[in-house]
């Protein structure tokens, strides 16, 4: 295998590995506040559930980011990468994703569990509860957009 | 344990809350005619273990036990509430001595704590077994012994016992590291001085005495305090109003109770911002001494109601709500 295929293959793997690990992270947050909620007020299971996953979108983009990667790269498909400067070029296409993805998985985790403890007091705000993790999502919806731009155009 | 090992408590604590009463409950309480319609009330909102017939005493028990009971089952580390009963075991130390010195009290002033209950506690201060004692008690409950030993004077006496436990609570909120309990007994040290300085004040205390009993805290200038009080009530009050407790002032002048009410709701002030935290022991801390303050309330209530007392003078002694 070429140092080129090694470093595609690193930036797809790094692209699902961090942005998984924000999301894991967020997530698991976000879980212990909700079956604080459910334990006295089961009846808030639907919404705390939802503000629980919202973190979790980081990992969903990581892994989209690493299966387009590697059907360029010739391992799902496309031609495989023979030289370095390529293979660097996968690699830092991968970046953006993987390193917004770890470090917002981290915040929207933590605004997720505000918002848990806000439906937690006013059961009634939800829709506004959710809003506040939604909010983080913007930056790793963008980080997300130009590493599957950056990694499409790779000629 | 770090800040995010307790979402799962804060968010429970946090639906809790929404159980507490409530400033206009406690008004309602304050309004109702008899004990039994304040019993009836609480019953309604889930006091009590569901025992008939229900009874003020028995009521509160198991509200205490239940909040105990939840502190348990949340793991919250023991050390927080240890520093939480430093007031009530300096409380057991001095009615120790005056049992000592002179004779029998009612077993019922004491509070029940482990270890250190009213029996354990009347049997170290008549032995003078002061090395059974924690480290920070042992220096106070000789000073205070000898003092009442040599003298009978139980004001003195209770001054230095007071002066111990601000000191040692103030150390223990250091120690633990956790910001909402040094932040606590800062604001209850500065609350005890005020108090006692008030108290002094009103009995035209000396210098001395208020420099014996004062502690030194971060948010009162004990030294200016002492010189104010020993001044009389008047030069007291100019001092309070121009150092910030312009609203302790104003409450001496309206009543004693209205002082006392001042007092406790300083404190419950300082754990307010915990409400919007959704991490760290703190919001679990500040349940607990809200459930304290209202158990604190309704005793007050029912007692005021047992007793044929006016509305007015009920809800002039109720305290502030943390729900």
């Amino acid at each position: 295998m070429s140092m080129g295929m090694a470093l595609a293959i690193l930036g797809a793997a790094l692209s699902t590995a961090l942005a998984g690990i924000g999301s894991s992270v967020g997530v698991g947050w976000g879980g212990q506040a909700a079956a604080g909620v459910v334990s006295e007020d089961p009846d808030q299971f639907a919404k705390v559930l939802i503000l629980q996953l919202l973190p979790g979108t980081q990992g969903i983009y990581g892994l989209l980011v690493t299966f387009i990667t590697l059907s360029q790269i010739g391992v799902l498909g496309g031609d495989p990468v023979t030289d370095t400067y390529t293979g660097m070029m996968y690699l830092f296409a991968c970046l953006p994703i993987a390193i917004v993805g770890l470090i917002s998985g981290f915040y929207q985790g933590k605004t997720s569990v505000a918002s848990i403890n806000l439906v937690a007091k006013r059961p009634d705000q939800f829709g506004k509860a959710m809003l506040f993790p939604a909010m983080v999502e913007t930056y790793a919806i963008l980080a997300l957009l130009v590493s599957i731009l950056a990694v499409t155009n790779i000629k | 344990m770090g800040d995010n090992d307790y979402l799962f408590a804060v968010a429970r604590i946090h639906v809790k809350e929404k159980t507490l009463l409530s400033d206009m409950d406690v008004a309602q309480m304050a309004g109702m005619k008899t004990e039994q319609d304040v019993l009836n009330f609480l019953t309604d909102r889930g006091w009590g273990d569901g025992s008939s017939p229900v009874d003020a005493a028995g009521l509160l028990a198991a509200e205490e036990a239940k909040t105990w009971d939840l502190m348990r089952e949340l793991r919250i580390d023991p050390a927080v509430f240890q520093v939480l009963e430093l007031p009530k075991l300096y409380h057991n130390l001095g009615c120790a001595i005056k049992e000592a010195v002179l004779g029998k009290v009612p077993e019922r002033v004491y509070f029940d704590i482990d270890k250190y209950d009213g029996e354990t506690m009347g049997r170290i201060v008549r032995e003078k077994r002061w090395e059974d004692l924690p480290s920070h008690m042992k220096e106070t409950a000789r000073n205070a012994y000898e003092l009442m030993a040599k003298t009978g004077d139980g004001q003195r006496c209770d001054s230095i016992v007071d002066r111990g436990c601000i000191l040692a609570c103030l150390e223990a909120g250091k120690k633990s590291k956790n910001s909402l309990l040094a932040e606590y007994e800062e604001s209850t040290a500065a609350v005890t001085d005020i108090k006692i300085a008030v108290r002094a004040a009103r009995t035209g205390k000396t210098l001395n005495f208020l420099n014996e009993a004062l502690a030194p805290c971060s948010q009162v200038d004990v030294r200016y305090l002492a010189l104010a009080a020993a001044e009389g009530q008047e030069k007291l009050l100019s001092w309070l109003e121009e150092h910030g407790f312009g609203k302790a002032a104003e409450a001496l002048k309206d009543s004693p109770s209205a002082f006392e009410r001042w007092c406790d709701n300083r404190v419950i002030e300082t754990i307010l911002p915990q409400k919007r935290k959704y991490n760290s022991q703190g919001p679990v801390i500040a349940y607990y001494l809200a459930r304290e303050n209202e158990i604190k309330t309704a005793r007050i209530i029912l007692t005021a109601k047992a007793n044929g007392f006016s509305e007015e003078f009920t809800k002039e002694r109720v305290r502030r709500m943390y729900g």
